[in-house]
């Protein structure tokens, strides 16, 4: 186990050299000069441009920027805002709880969801049940996430208005954050109706970024439950005299979630690539409308250093989900 | 009475391209600490009708049966609750793959007792001890040591060894073994055959052994019963079955023997191949591959007494001669 930890740390350390090496050059393969980027539509004068040039260290050869870079990344030093002025990385880590909780919370509906309807179709194979969950689960992979958003912005919010629009808390509210993720901060603040608020802004962009990951997730245990049932061991268990519950949710299931964790795990970079359309749509304050608004400013030091954060993110989530995987897969642990 | 008494079992898989019967018509009986061999080839309906036994055929088989008592039990009319009391209790069962029977997911001490959590009141430390015992009393060194052992890091005689612990922990009465030693090396192979007799002595239990192989069934069985093509063609104790065959598919089966095969200098095999879903001959099934078969064997094969091993065939043999050309003679 610890050498397959190994393994996977020092698989890291490549991936991360590669993606910090194409947010470096993002910002110089742009067309144009980095520094009339950087600086945005406002422009400089002819001192300043090379003030800044001597400040950015673009003077320098392109390799020895790339280590500065690199120095001032392990130092911890993402870059700077050029429309907050506030280090790239302080603004990340105030941003990134919403974009988590919302995360977590998808994440957690979709497996809620997909895991028992995957098992279910796939013990009542063929069954209308099953043929209905497939198709479902087909639909819900292929909805276009704009769309859907905005459907059910129309339904829920406009014609029922059971949910608010956008935002994580109604306005009513205010407390200083104490954990970042607002259903523990409502809670928290004792004020009365707060934790109501902040749930019904949760619903609808969880239900929207959870939509296509719980398909992925249904399907995925669907074959895997499937492939899972004809195998020996099963029939074993069920010459146990064991009830079929058991057979099915222990024995069977037990085995089908080794491919479902990986499965789990990769969807978490797509649910990130999914919370810049959600939050873009429910005026989420979330590093996906973050790096959104960012693009729209031209904020390019932001995309460069939220990239890199970004990544960092997701590669940690992988990590985690070898660690589970080596968990739960027994060839793995020794 | 016997232990198990099984009457007129039929089963039909339901498949893509229609039904398939792929049990028909057979009778099984085995006594209290008796040694049953199912002998027959590869596609005869021997695994199928004993999963049926135990209901582990999959939702597209459909089992039909005139009689089917364990123990006194009607096994017919029992729920689904009550029979799973029984399976794995009373009657257990080890498979041809015991690599592949034991769940990766789960350590041996897991698995032995789970058996022991679902059928006794065993509490975690008493199943514990058992286990132990199990494992040794199937011969696997340093058993304290292997509790923690999962299925992967086992071989194969091991594997089989664990899934006999398990399939013996409650004691059955009986144990059934689809072709427990056909994946495993021959050495393994006898130490495991022997392990499963001295099982049977040891815990007065009976035992249906599945098999292929005319060697493994002259050294494990009291009672033989030859099975061809989801039909039982013979039933005969081991000793006379050997010695004067009546069927000529058993008769096949035994000069298939390497032993019985040296004094002509070469081991003949039965040409062709049991026939399967689409080319059931309309008669005698094995009619195709008889070097007896004359030409009422199209229309069918009809069931002889018990004298002549109730073989089903026209022209049972009697010293290796068809009982009809004696008469001629
Ligand atoms: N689940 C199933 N669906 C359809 N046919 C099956 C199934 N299981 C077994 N059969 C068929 O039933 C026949 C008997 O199989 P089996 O009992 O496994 O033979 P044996 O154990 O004697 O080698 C074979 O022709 C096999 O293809
Ligand atoms: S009935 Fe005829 S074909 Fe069938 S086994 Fe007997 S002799 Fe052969
Ligand atoms: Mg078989």
């Amino acid at each position: 186990m610890l050498r397959f930890l190994l393994q996977k740390l020092g698989l890291l350390i490549p991936t991360f050299i590669g993606v910090s090496i194409i947010a470096f050059a993002f910002i110089r393969l742009l067309p144009g000069d980095p520094i009339t980027l950087l600086a945005g539509e406002r422009g400089v004068s002819a001192e300043r441009y090379e003030q800044l040039q001597a400040t950015y260290g673009f003077d320098k050869p392109i390799v020895v920027q790339y280590f500065d870079y690199l120095g001032n990344i392990l130092q911890g030093d993402f870059g700077t805002s050029i429309v907050t002025k506030r280090p790239v990385l302080e603004e990340f880590m105030t941003l990134f709880p919403a974009t988590l909780e919302l995360s977590i919370c998808a994440i957690i509906l979709a497996t809620a969801i997909g895991i028992p309807a995957g098992i279910f179709a796939a013990v009542r194979r063929g069954s209308f049940f099953d043929q209905s969950i497939m198709g479902v689960a087909l639909v819900g992979y292929s909805m276009p996430i704009f769309w859907w958003g905005l459907l059910l912005i129309i339904l829920f919010s406009g014609i029922l208005q059971w949910t608010p629009v956008s935002g994580r808390i109604s306005l009513l509210y205010f407390f200083q954050p104490v954990t970042g993720f607002m259903l523990i901060d409502s809670l928290l603040s004792g004020q009365a109706g707060a934790f109501k608020s902040a749930v019904s802004h949760l619903i609808l962009p969880t239900v929207v970024l959870a939509t296509i990951p719980l398909a992925v997730i249904a399907r995925q245990t669907r074959s895997a439950m499937l492939e899972v049932l004809s195998e020996d061991y099963v029939r074993t268990a069920r010459s146990k005299g064991l009830a079929p519950m058991r057979v099915i949710g222990l024995h069977a299931l037990r085995n089908a979630l080794i491919p479902v964790v990986t499965t789990i795990g990769l969807q978490v970079g797509v649910l990130l690539a999914g919370a810049i359309l959600t939050e873009t749509i429910f005026s989420w304050p979330g590093i996906g409308k973050w790096m959104v608004d960012s693009v729209f400013k031209r904020d390019y030091s932001v995309v460069q250093g939220g990239l890199l954060l970004i990544a960092g993110m997701i590669m940690l989530v992988n990590l985690v989900v070898d660690l589970v995987y080596g968990l739960i897969n027994p060839r793995i642990r020794r | 009475m016997s232990l198990l008494e099984i009457r007129n079992l039929s089963v039909t898989f339901d498949t893509a391209s229609g039904p398939f019967r792929a049990v028909d018509g057979v009778d099984v009986s085995v006594d209290a600490r008796e040694i049953l061999s199912i002998v027959g080839e590869s596609g005869s309906g021997k695994s199928v009708s004993m999963l049926a036994l135990m209901g582990l055929l999959p939702d597209t088989a459909t089992v039909t049966a005139d009689v089917m008592r364990f123990d006194g039990q009607d096994l017919k009319t029992m729920s689904k609750r009550a029979k799973r009391s029984i399976i794995g209790r009373e009657v257990a069962m080890i498979f041809q793959e015991p690599m592949s029977s034991l769940n990766p997911c789960f350590t041996v001490e897991f698995q032995i007792s789970e058996m022991l959590r679902k059928h006794t009141d065993l509490d975690r430390s008493a199943r514990r001890k058992r286990a132990i015992e199990l494992m040794e009393a199937v011969g696997i060194p340093s058993p304290e040591k292997r509790l923690g052992t999962f299925p992967h890091q086992l071989s194969g005689g091991m594997s089989q060894r664990v899934m006999i612990a398990m399939a013996t922990s409650c004691r059955p009465k009986l144990l059934i073994a689809d072709e427990p030693t056909t994946a495993l090396d021959v050495t393994i192979q006898a130490q495991i055959l022997d392990l499963l007799k001295e099982l049977c002595a040891d815990n007065n239990m009976a035992l249906v052994l599945i098999t292929h192989d005319m060697g493994v069934v002259a050294q494990m069985a009291d009672r033989v019963q030859v099975q061809y093509a989801g039909q039982k063609v013979e039933e005969q104790n081991v000793n006379p079955l050997f010695a004067d065959p009546h069927h000529p598919y058993t008769a096949a089966l035994l000069s298939a023997l390497p032993e019985r095969a040296t004094a002509r200098g070469h081991l003949p095999s039965i040409r062709g191949v049991v026939p399967g879903q689409f080319d059931r001959p309309p008669g005698c099934l094995f009619e195709p591959r008889c070097s007896f078969a004359v030409a009422s064997c199209r229309r069918g094969a009809k069931r002889q007494g018990a004298d002549l091993g109730h073989a089903l065939c026209n022209r049972p043999l009697i010293n290796g001669v068809p009982a009809d050309e004696k008469v001629e003679a």
